[in-house]
């Protein structure tokens, strides 16, 4: 065990120098100059000597190999430079904001597991009778509406048509995560009620369950005591995979629903070409993805035997 | 389940012929939009660009069946035009990331070696990467516009083909019958594109027919961010994000073209599944 994880830790090293490397050599080549645009977004005519003093500043002078080597070494050790925007720290920036970020994806997560699992787990006992059907067509729908769209739906019918919910509020977190968690759910809930419908039908086929059957032991025992326990692990592995595309999603619905998280931060940032903080928060993300998969991939070797004794599993 | 092992071979043939009535019911639904798009010139209604403040802002009707926006443009147009620039980009990024994709895979797949291992690591990185967060910076990086989001969405989704190409040719490789193709001293090229590509278009294809809707709603995401298609042009997702903020007074502002977006990835959705169950015989049978 000790073992296969220090082989995926250092598996991790090249995969984090590629990541970061990739978003760095992308804002620095395509970027084009981000200083003139700086000075060109406030609006006055600078002369190039003001140009240059302000790119020896950031550093941009010097190599483009020296530049990451400088950069990377600041992510380690938490200093990234400042905003171009803001000036403010960047590192403090995206501590700051980081926290509202996890508890949207925590909450979203969280009723995802709520609505999917049971109806997963009801539409594969009740294959092809009308439940099943009828959840089928409601995870298809979910499946086929983008996470903006039903944002605002959501905000359309829950706070504007029946005036249950304020559209934004920054004042009550409560209230102001019913929303955005809502959108994220959706989307998600539908994607994993099929997955996990699909994991359990096919636990249900299996000759373990008709023996049990034939033992006569009920139903209700099989599903809870057998199936569930084996298809949980293949679910659980799909949710923790999922947290990868939650990331991504988040920066939308943050945008929509003035959420103040890094997504919002991120995209807020592009329009501004505020590179330091898209760099951030690239890098950071990926590194964020990369070890839960990690964490995953681990959990889940040590909890399937099968896995475990195969050796050089995944 | 036992019961349904039983299927006599009277009902398989009931079951296929259904089948086929279904991808045909669905391949016409997908032609249909195909060809608004392609005609949509000549079936808006209204000019989808001509402003006329007069009429700014008004509910639906039977003058405008969806209303107006806030320049007084009427949104079925709107809606009818933005189909062109919807479709065709998310079916041209399809079809780049297959192509690529699929290119890079049989390399990967017939070379081995170090060609192998490095184009796999290079898609492990792309792999490994949350997408979205990807192509947000992509095209924050590259500037908005329908071109810079294709290549935003095409340069973290090919890996997902390279993948599906590779572990596909590595079976194919070993099969007798090419086997016997390269004894007679058929060239790499030809081996390539006359045995391998055919025999592996088919599971290909059905990925890419499901990727068509996921595809298409990424772009009119990055176009609601404001990263796609620029405005005054008509796309949906630029269209539900210009009727965002009035959504209190004029909802059908951003109703309109994102239920378009909901019934395309629909139908293209059914399309996917309808193709994949069909050209999976253990799928038929269930």
């Amino acid at each position: 065990m000790g073992k296969y994880i220090i082989k995926r830790l250092l598996q991790l090293i090249p995969i984090l120098i590629g990541i970061t490397f990739l978003s760095f050599a992308m804002m620095r080549l395509a970027g084009g100059d981000a200083v003139t645009y700086m000075y060109e977004n406030t609006g006055t005519a600078v002369s190039q000597e003001i140009i240059d003093a302000a790119k020896a500043e950031y550093g941009l002078d010097k190599p483009f190999l020296v530049q990451y080597a400088n950069w990377f070494g600041g992510m380690l050790t938490g200093d990234m430079g400042e905003s171009y925007v803001s000036h403010k720290d960047v590192f403090e920036t995206f501590v700051s904001k980081l926290p509202a970020t996890l508890l949207l994806t925590l909450s979203s997560i969280l009723l995802t597991v709520v609505i999917a699992i049971p109806l997963g787990i009801l539409s594969a006992v009740k294959h092809n009778k009308w439940v099943d059907y009828l959840i089928r067509f409601l995870s298809f729908m979910g499946n086929s509406m983008p996470n903006f769209f039903a944002a605002l739906v959501l905000m359309y019918f829950l706070s504007i048509r029946l005036n249950w919910l304020p559209v934004i509020t920054t004042d009550n977190t409560a209230v102001s995560l019913i929303l955005p968690t809502l959108t994220l759910a959706i989307s998600m809930a539908s994607k994993y009620t099929r997955q996990v419908r699909a994991a359990v039908l096919e636990e249900l086929n299996k000759d373990y369950v008709a023996g049990a059957r034939a033992r006569g032991v009920r139903g209700k025992v099989i599903i809870w005591k057998s199936v569930m326990k084996s298809s949980m692990l293949t679910i659980i592995t799909l949710l923790a995979l999922s947290i990868g595309s939650l990331l991504g999603g988040t920066a939308i619905v943050e945008n929509i629903f003035m959420w103040d998280g890094v997504g919002k931060m991120a995209v807020d940032a592009i329009t501004m070409r505020d590179y330091p903080i898209i760099q951030a928060y690239v890098a950071w993300m990926a590194m964020i993805y990369v070890v839960v998969n990690l964490v995953t991939d681990i959990i889940y070797h040590y909890l399937d035997p099968r896995v475990r004794l195969g050796g050089n599993g995944a | 389940m036992s019961e349904e092992k039983k299927i006599t071979v009277r009902e398989q043939k009931i079951k296929k012929n259904h089948m086929k009535a279904k991808l045909i019911f669905f391949l016409i639904l997908a032609g249909a939009l195909l060809l608004i798009a392609v005609f949509a010139k000549y079936l808006c209604p209204y000019d989808p660009y001509a402003q006329n403040l007069m009429d700014a802002q008004l509910p639906p009707s039977s003058a405008h069946p969806l209303g107006t926006d806030r320049y007084g443009r009427d949104m079925l147009s709107r809606v009818i035009i933005g189909s062109t620039t919807s479709i065709f980009a998310t079916l041209v990024l399809v079809a780049v990331i297959t192509v690529v994709g699929t290119a890079i895979g049989i390399l990967c797949g017939w070379c081995g070696g170090k060609i192998d291992t490095v184009l796999m690591r290079i898609s492990d990185l792309f792999l490994a990467f949350p997408g979205l967060v990807f192509a947000l910076a992509v095209a924050g990086v590259l500037g908005g516009g329908v071109q810079n989001a294709i290549i935003a969405l095409g340069v973290i989704s090919w890996p997902k083909f390279a993948r599906l190409a590779r572990s596909l040719t590595l079976t194919e490789k070993e099969a007798p019958y090419l086997m016997a193709a390269r004894l007679s001293g058929s060239s790499m090229p030809k081996l390539l594109l006359k045995h391998i590509l055919p025999n592996i278009a088919g599971p290909i294809l059905v990925t890419s027919v499901l990727d068509i809707g996921t595809m298409m709603m990424e772009l009119a995401g990055l176009s609601f961010l404001g990263l796609g298609v620029k405005p005054p042009m008509a796309e949906w997702g630029s269209m539900i994000s210009d009727g965002r903020v009035m959504l209190q007074t004029a909802p059908w502002m951003a109703l309109a073209p994102g239920g378009a977006i909901f019934v395309t990835v629909m139908i293209f959705n059914l399309l996917g599944d309808t193709i994949r169950d069909y050209m999976d015989p253990k799928q038929r049978n269930k």
